[in-house]
Formats: structure tokens, C-alpha cells, sequence
């Protein structure tokens, strides 16, 4: 199971609502269940995983989260997780706003482009990273919107978007980011796990 | 071949043998009269277990019947659904004790529009009731109670089996667990009534309809009805799959006959299935049926909110559509997503990618059917685990 599951489960209290946004073969989703027991819901694009997640009796929807979030209420999850897609929207700021629309608080975990193997391949080869959280290459690549953990944290600071706790990831290691680490932080973590409303 | 009159005369005697619950509780219905002692013919595949957990009803479409598979003993054809249900299949009866009546106003042994008006003595034509889905659903219901079913592990239907499907829920809250509504809509659009008025207009415009007085004269206007089939069959195909299927290519020959004949495979195609249908369905009933689903609009029902008629449902949904379904389109069926969702009620959505239209529900469509099969499986094993506790 990944460490990155592992951060977004202890974020969450028991018994709440979740959505869990582009939710894959239902792992995260079904992790939720066993170890929070909480009610959980699916948006997942990928038919093939659709029909995992049913299998695996898990509630999904298909569909896509940059054009039909729209059907769910103001409100209506205690929590809404997006688990590293956000920087392969079209739109990130609007898919976002639509998240903390929906959801009291909302989890977003982002490969962060800021790692320094990703910076060091980019400043000595001259090429765009290609890494394990980011295989692909830069012409097949699902990412449009590269971010890094400093780029989103300060994306929330200027709009205006509670930052309650951000979790870096490297490997099994998990460290808390406060903006008096988060120049060392950033260049040392994987993943940034944002917890916000 | 025997007569038409000869043909019916034999089906009445085969109706005979069926199974059939005499619902003896007046059923109030929506146009205001009440039938009571009126047949409802039904039958069952599979073995209802002990704890009563594995029961599935499946509902119907407009020119479906209880004869879900196996071998409809009337027409001597397969059942409808054969491709999903049975031994081994997606709707397993081996596992499950799969459950379907025939609609009233249906004319497989239900009451319909063909059997004895008690005040006449004689068949009720169009002095039968205008009836609604909601009349066909809350007639079924009572099948329930006969059986000892307090709650059925699913229920499912596609197209009118659908609607009728999203009635039940919305009527009956709590007496399913999970519920598969399949290509279907919560209301009739303009196009959906137009091409059953098409369909209702080329029976009407049949002169042996006569006011729907053939039924006294043992008649069945047969050209009209067959139109009515074939409007049908254009619906239920996409324009992709009916030209794959059959293109221009000629029907056994290797020009143009320079006449009316059926020239094109896609006409002799029509032909057959108008007149195989005339066999086996009367004319009546699909005025009735069309009718009924003309009239069904749930969200009016609610005061205009679709999210309402779903309240407090406890029920867990899986809507499915097809992509080249363009009588009940995704957009119809992901309304009906939507307001589950908003409802807060626990629902599944999944679009299968296919070129075979509305049909497919009815076709060997592997991924629709794995799809099926994975969420009756998981159902049973969540409803089971529920009744224990």
C-alpha cells in the first residue's frame, strides 16, 4: 500500500463522508472503509477501474472530474480527496474551488516537481524529469500543470485558502511542512499532502 | 399456418397454464378507477433460499413479458434476457431466485386490454383503464407478499423496466436492497413521445383497429401494428450499428428489383420483425404501454423535484447507460445520477462504450454484463452481512 494512502487515511477522523475525486481501482477508497469506516463515494474516469470499483462493492460514478463535478452539493462530503491528478486539469483553479465547494475539507496530494532529483536532472541534463512519481516523458505526460509543494502552498496563501496542514512524503518518511521549513521541505519530499477549506 | 384468430385461440389456451396470482386487494389507479380480481402472471427462475436474501425482480419493457429466459412456452421463442439471465450468467439462477410479471395492461396473461370487462362480458378493448407505470409497479408490488419477500436483494430493469424501476423505489423505499436501473429515464422527452404516437398512430390508422374493436371479431390489425414495430426497432438501434449491420447491401439479390419489394437487407430486416411481432403481441396493449409511458414523469410526481422522490432512499443504485442509446441517452440516465447523488442516496454510474444503441442491453455486451454480474455479486455478500448483523 502506499505511504501517500497511509498520510491521507490519518488525516481523516471515522465515520465521515468522503469523495475520494479520479479514486482509481477503489484502493484508497477501500482502505477508507476498512480502516475509518468511513461512507465512501468515487469519480473515476477509466472504465476498466469503474468496474473494479463495482466489483470490489464500492460506490462509483463515472465521469469526468474536470467537467462534472457540478452534480454534487454544496457541502454534501465531510472530506473530498483528490490524489495526485490535480495538475492535469485543464482548469486546476477551477476544479479546486469546485472541490471546497463540495467538500468541507479537501485533501490534495501532489507529486512535487520541486524534489531535488527532479530539479538536478532538469539543471544537469537538460531535460524534462522523467522519475518513479513521474514516469512519463514530456510528450506523453498527463501533467499540464506542474506544480511544486511552495507553488500550491503559496497558491493558498494568495487565494485565500485555509491551509490546516501539509504532510511531505519521501519514500516511508513523512515530515509536517510549516512555512518556516518549507524552502528545506520542498526540496526533499516526493509528495505534499495539503489539507485545506 | 393457422389463422391469426386461430393463433390467439391457441395462445388463450396456453395463457391458461401459466403461472398467475389472482390479486384479489382493489388497486386504486392513477386515472381514478379501481380494478380488483384481476390477473397478474408472473414467473420464476432459481430457488428462493431460506433466509429469503437472493431474490432479484426484474422488470419488464414495452413489448417484453415475464419470460425472462429459458424457453417462453407461449412463443416457443428464447426469454428476452437470456443473454444475462440464467445458470451461470451475470443474473445467476443457480444463485439467485430471479423474479418477472407481466405488466397490467400487458396481454401475456396479465390483466390487459384483451381480457373479459366483467360489466360486458365481453373484451374491454379501449373501455380498459388508462393505466400509468406507477399502476404497473404498485400491481407487482403485491406479488411481493405472495411470494414471503420482505426485501428483494435487487431489482432491475432496462428501458420501460427502468422507469418502472425508479417508480418502485421512489413508491416503495424499502424493499429493496440495490436496484440496477438500465437505460432509462425518469421522464418521457418530446422524442420519446413522438415515436410512440408514430407508433400508436400507424395502429390507429390500420382500418381492422376499428376503435379498437378488433378484439370482439378475434382480429389483430396487423399492418398498423407492424409499423408501430418497426418505428421501434429504428429506436432501439444506433445509425452506426443499423449501417454496419446492414449498409445498403441488397436483400438476396443483385440489383434493384425497380418495385416496392424489400430490396434492401435493412427493409426485409423490418418486415420480418413487424410481422414476427403481430404473432405474439396485441395491439391494444401497446397503445396502453406507450400511454403509460408517455405519462411517466416522476419529478412531477414530486412536486417537480426529482431529488425529492429519492429522499431518505436506502436503496444502493447502479445506473447504467450506453453511449449510442439515443432514446434514453446518458444525459437522461446521468439526470437520474445526479439527483441520487443529491438525494445523498449511495449510487454507481457506469457508461458502457458501445455501438449498438439501446438494444444493447439486450445483447451479449460483455463489459455490460460483467459490470452486472460484479454488483449483484458484491450486493448479495454486503446484504447478506447485513441481515446477520
Amino acid at each position: 500500500m502506499k505511504k501517500e494512502f497511509k498520510v491521507i487515511a490519518d488525516l481523516l477522523p471515522n465515520n465521515t463522508r468522503v469523495l475520494d475525486v479520479g479514486c482509481g481501482d477503489g484502493s484508497l477508497m477501500n482502505l477508507l472503509k476498512q480502516e475509518k469506516n468511513v461512507e465512501v463515494r468515487g469519480l473515476e474516469l477509466n472504465q476498466q477501474n469503474v468496474q473494479e470499483c463495482i466489483h470490489k462493492g464500492l460506490p462509483v460514478i463515472q465521469g469526468n472530474a474536470e467537467t462534472e463535478l457540478h452534480q454534487f452539493p454544496n457541502k454534501s462530503f465531510d472530506y473530498v480527496v483528490l490524489s495526485q491528478t490535480l495538475q492535469a486539469f485543464y482548469e486546476p483553479e477551477k476544479v479546486l474551488r469546485n472541490l471546497l465547494r463540495i467538500g468541507k475539507s479537501v485533501i490534495i496530494s501532489i507529486p512535487n516537481f520541486g524534489y531535488w532529483k527532479v530539479r538536478t536532472k532538469l539543471l544537469f541534463f537538460g531535460k524534462m524529469p522523467v522519475t518513479k512519481t513521474l514516469p512519463n516523458t514530456w510528450y506523453n505526460t498527463p501533467n499540464l500543470h506542474m506544480c511544486t509543494i511552495k507553488d500550491l502552498f503559496n497558491f493558498c496563501d494568495e487565494k485565500k485558502i485555509n491551509i490546516k496542514k501539509v504532510v511531505g512524503v519521501n519514500e516511508d518518511k513523512t515530515s509536517i511542512i510549516k512555512k518556516s521549513n518549507l524552502e528545506i521541505k520542498n526540496l526533499f519530499s516526493k509528495v505534499g499532502i495539503f489539507l485545506i477549506s | 399456418m393457422p389463422s391469426l384468430a386461430g393463433l390467439f385461440f391457441w395462445m388463450n389456451i396456453k395463457l391458461e397454464n401459466i403461472k398467475k396470482l389472482d390479486v384479489t386487494k382493489p388497486l386504486k389507479l392513477d386515472c381514478g378507477k379501481t380494478i380488483k380480481d384481476f390477473p397478474l402472471a408472473y414467473e420464476t427462475y432459481g430457488k428462493l433460499n431460506n433466509n429469503k436474501d437472493n431474490a432479484i425482480l426484474v422488470f419488464h419493457a414495452l413489448t417484453g413479458d415475464q419470460f425472462v429466459t429459458g424457453t417462453n412456452p407461449i412463443t416457443n421463442k428464447e426469454g428476452w434476457w437470456v443473454t444475462a439471465v440464467g445458470p451461470g450468467k451475470a443474473i445467476d439462477t443457480n444463485k439467485y431466485f430471479v423474479i418477472c410479471a407481466n405488466v397490467i395492461g400487458g396481454c401475456m396473461g396479465s390483466l390487459g386490454p384483451r381480457n373479459i370487462n366483467p360489466d360486458t362480458k365481453k373484451p374491454y378493448g379501449l373501455d380498459f383503464p388508462v393505466i400509468t407505470i406507477k399502476d404497473m409497479v404498485r400491481a407487482q408490488e403485491t406479488l411481493l407478499e405472495h411470494l414471503g419477500i420482505k426485501k428483494l436483494l435487487c431489482a432491475t430493469g432496462g428501458s420501460m423496466g427502468g422507469m418502472q424501476l425508479l417508480q418502485f423505489c421512489a413508491t416503495f423505499p424499502d424493499k429493496t436492497f440495490s436496484a440496477i436501473p438500465i437505460a432509462c429515464s425518469s421522464s418521457h422527452s418530446a422524442q420519446n413521445i413522438a415515436l410512440n404516437e408514430l407508433a400508436r398512430q400507424a395502429i390507429m390508422a390500420d382500418p381492422v383497429w376499428d376503435n379498437g374493436n378488433y378484439v370482439l371479431k378475434d382480429l389483430q390489425p396487423k399492418n398498423g401494428l407492424a409499423v408501430a414495430r418497426m418505428v421501434g426497432h429504428i429506436s432501439y438501434l444506433s445509425e452506426k450499428g443499423m449501417q454496419e449491420k446492414f449498409g445498403r447491401k441488397l436483400q438476396e439479390k443483385a440489383d434493384y428489383e425497380f418495385s416496392f419489394n424489400a430490396d434492401f437487407q435493412v427493409e426485409s430486416y423490418l418486415r420480418h420483425q413487424g410481422y414476427a411481432f403481430v404473432e405474439r403481441f396485441d395491439a391494444n396493449s401497446v397503445l396502453y404501454i406507450t400511454r403509460a409511458m408517455d405519462y411517466f414523469d416522476l419529478s412531477k410526481q414530486f412536486n417537480g423535484g426529482l431529488v425529492e422522490a429519492f429522499k431518505n432512499q436506502k436503496t444502493k443504485f447502479l445506473v447504467i447507460s450506453f453511449s449510442s442509446d439515443w432514446l434514453y441517452t446518458t444525459k437522461d440516465n446521468k439526470d437520474i445520477v445526479i439527483a441520487l447523488n443529491a438525494s445523498g442516496a449511495d449510487v454507481s454510474y457506469s457508461e458502457i462504450i458501445t455501438d449498438k444503441g439501446h438494444d444493447s442491453f439486450l445483447l451479449n455486451e460483455l463489459q455490460f454484463l460483467k459490470t452486472l454480474k460484479g454488483f449483484i455479486d458484491s450486493m448479495y455478500e454486503k446484504f447478506k452481512n447485513e441481515k446477520r448483523i
